[in-house]
């Protein structure tokens, strides 16, 4: 398991970052395309960000998507880095289905913060749910 | 022109048939140059162009390009589950970005938001590739006209992008015969010209999910026009037709765009070039694209069933969003 989502099951988001230059980068690779360091770090995020995009996917889907479709999918630009962006889902809590969220209120500009489901098998695939504004 | 003349094949990485079985098949000549172009649709033009650098290197005297594809059964290319998922697509998949379309629905969305395009627009393009392919016999969908009415209430696929903003699924095969001017002036058909030919991967650009640079609305079509005109006699105002890809509707107005028709956002509206005269990805047939480039040649032999009087030059464009290549055909003497 790489270390993203090794940070991801300890219920932290990490990007990957060049320790020389210090740019982040996503998704992670071996090289710094700013400065061709092949030294980096996993820097912890806030994990805050902005709805970039989203889609709702339909059917055909694979079996386990189409169950629970229609279903959103965001690309989230980060609070640090306007150029670094995750796809995931808005859901209603961090162990709620794809479909929980409202689909009105997932729109381009929405603030999100990241949650950790539980695991699928080994994995932990941070999503996000609606920023609190107080 | 007899099948032992060829001496040079070029198709895509994708292809399953092998140069060996075509060349035993057909009979061909000694091959003595081939070649193959990488990721999916953006393959088509690129194989013509290898074709045409290959007979002006001289490595080859006549190449044949092709793309034959079994789609309209069989396996989604998507709906494997065999393994675990490699990058790129460990960082989309996962969470539901399962298609093409849903890759693609995601930078439809943001164009829409920051252009103020709508489904009116892509209706548009949907309609257009269908009322040429009413006129053209052997497209798929000749027999089926479509209604503004039909595309608003066609189920979705993956909103904002609904049946209709769909290619095609389309068993086909197609080819082109490159030669040189000279040899081709003997042959029974009327000359096409590769006027000039382009391939393009932009900076930071990752394939279908290009949603980790600075402008993912700015594909491959930018880059790839650059060495187009550059290599080019003619400008964007000199093209009478052109066949753009279209897997999914959205990819003709960031075409326009790309390809320097008009700017950034304006290519939703744009109508001054006649396209996708046969009917395209979208309603003729989906053969990654191949057929576009034959109704590239077709326009500028005065033979296709949507004919644009006058068409003297014709831009063929391969995958957007995908890295890409495109080619200017001329009328030829």
């Amino acid at each position: 398991m790489g270390p993203f989502f090794a940070a991801a099951a300890a219920g932290e988001l990490r990007i990957q970052a060049c320790a020389e230059c210090g740019r982040l980068r996503h998704p992670p690779r071996p090289v710094c395309p700013y400065c061709r360091s092949f030294s980096s770090e996993w820097r912890l995020m806030s994990g805050r960000g902005t709805v970039w995009s989203y889609v709702i996917p339909h059917p055909p889907l694979l079996p386990a998507y189409a169950d629970v479709a229609p279903y959103n999918v965001v690309v989230v630009t980060l609070e640090e880095d306007p150029l670094i962006r995750l796809v995931g889902n808005v859901v209603a809590a961090p162990d709620a289905p794809l479909n929980s969220a409202d689909a009105a209120d997932v729109t381009i500009g929405l603030s999100v913060e990241v949650v950790f489901p539980p695991p699928i098998e080994d994995v932990v695939l941070p999503r996000w749910r609606v920023l609190d504004v107080k | 022109m007899a099948p032992g003349e060829v001496d040079g094949l070029c198709s895509y990485t994708m292809e399953a048939t092998e140069e060996v079985d075509i060349a035993r098949n057909l009979g061909l000549g000694d091959i003595t140059f081939f070649s193959q172009v990488g990721y999916g649709g953006g393959a088509g033009c690129g194989t013509v162009g290898h074709a045409a650098m290959a007979v002006a290197t001289g490595q080859a005297r006549t190449v044949v390009a092709w793309r034959s594809r079994k789609r309209g059964s069989g396996q989604r290319p998507w709906a494997s589950r065999v393994g675990r998922l490699p990058a790129p697509i460990a960082w989309t998949r996962p969470w539901g970005l399962l298609r093409p379309v849903d890759e693609i629905a995601m930078l439809t969305r943001r164009y829409m938001h920051e252009y103020g395009a709508t489904r009116d627009h892509l209706a548009n393009v949907a309609m257009n590739c269908r009322a040429y392919a009413n006129r053209n016999p052997n497209a798929v969908m000749h027999d089926k006209p479509m209604t503004r009415d039909d595309y608003m209430n066609a189920r979705w696929i993956s909103e904002p992008l609904c049946l209709f903003d769909n290619c095609l699924e389309t068993d086909g095969a197609l080819a082109a015969v490159i030669t040189s001017t000279e040899r081709a002036r003997d042959l029974k058909q009327p000359v096409v010209t590769i006027h000039a030919f382009g391939q393009g991967i932009p900076q930071q650009h990752q394939t279908m999910t290009n949603y980790f640079n600075d402008d993912p609305l700015m594909g491959p079509s930018y880059a790839c026009a650059q060495v187009l005109w550059r290599q080019a006699d003619v400008t964007p105002a000199d093209v009478k037709v052109a066949q753009l890809y279209d897997a999914f509707s959205p990819l003709i107005p960031l075409s326009w765009e790309g390809y320097g028709f008009c700017e950034r956002g304006e290519g939703k509206d744009f109508d001054r070039v006649p396209y996708n005269t046969s009917g395209s990805g979208l309603s003729e047939a989906y053969v990654h694209g191949f057929n576009l480039i034959n109704e590239g040649v077709r326009q500028l032999r005065g033979t296709s069933t949507g004919q644009v009087d006058g068409a003297d030059v014709a831009l063929v464009t391969s995958g957007e969003g995908v890295p890409t290549s495109a080619l200017l055909l001329t009328k030829g003497r």
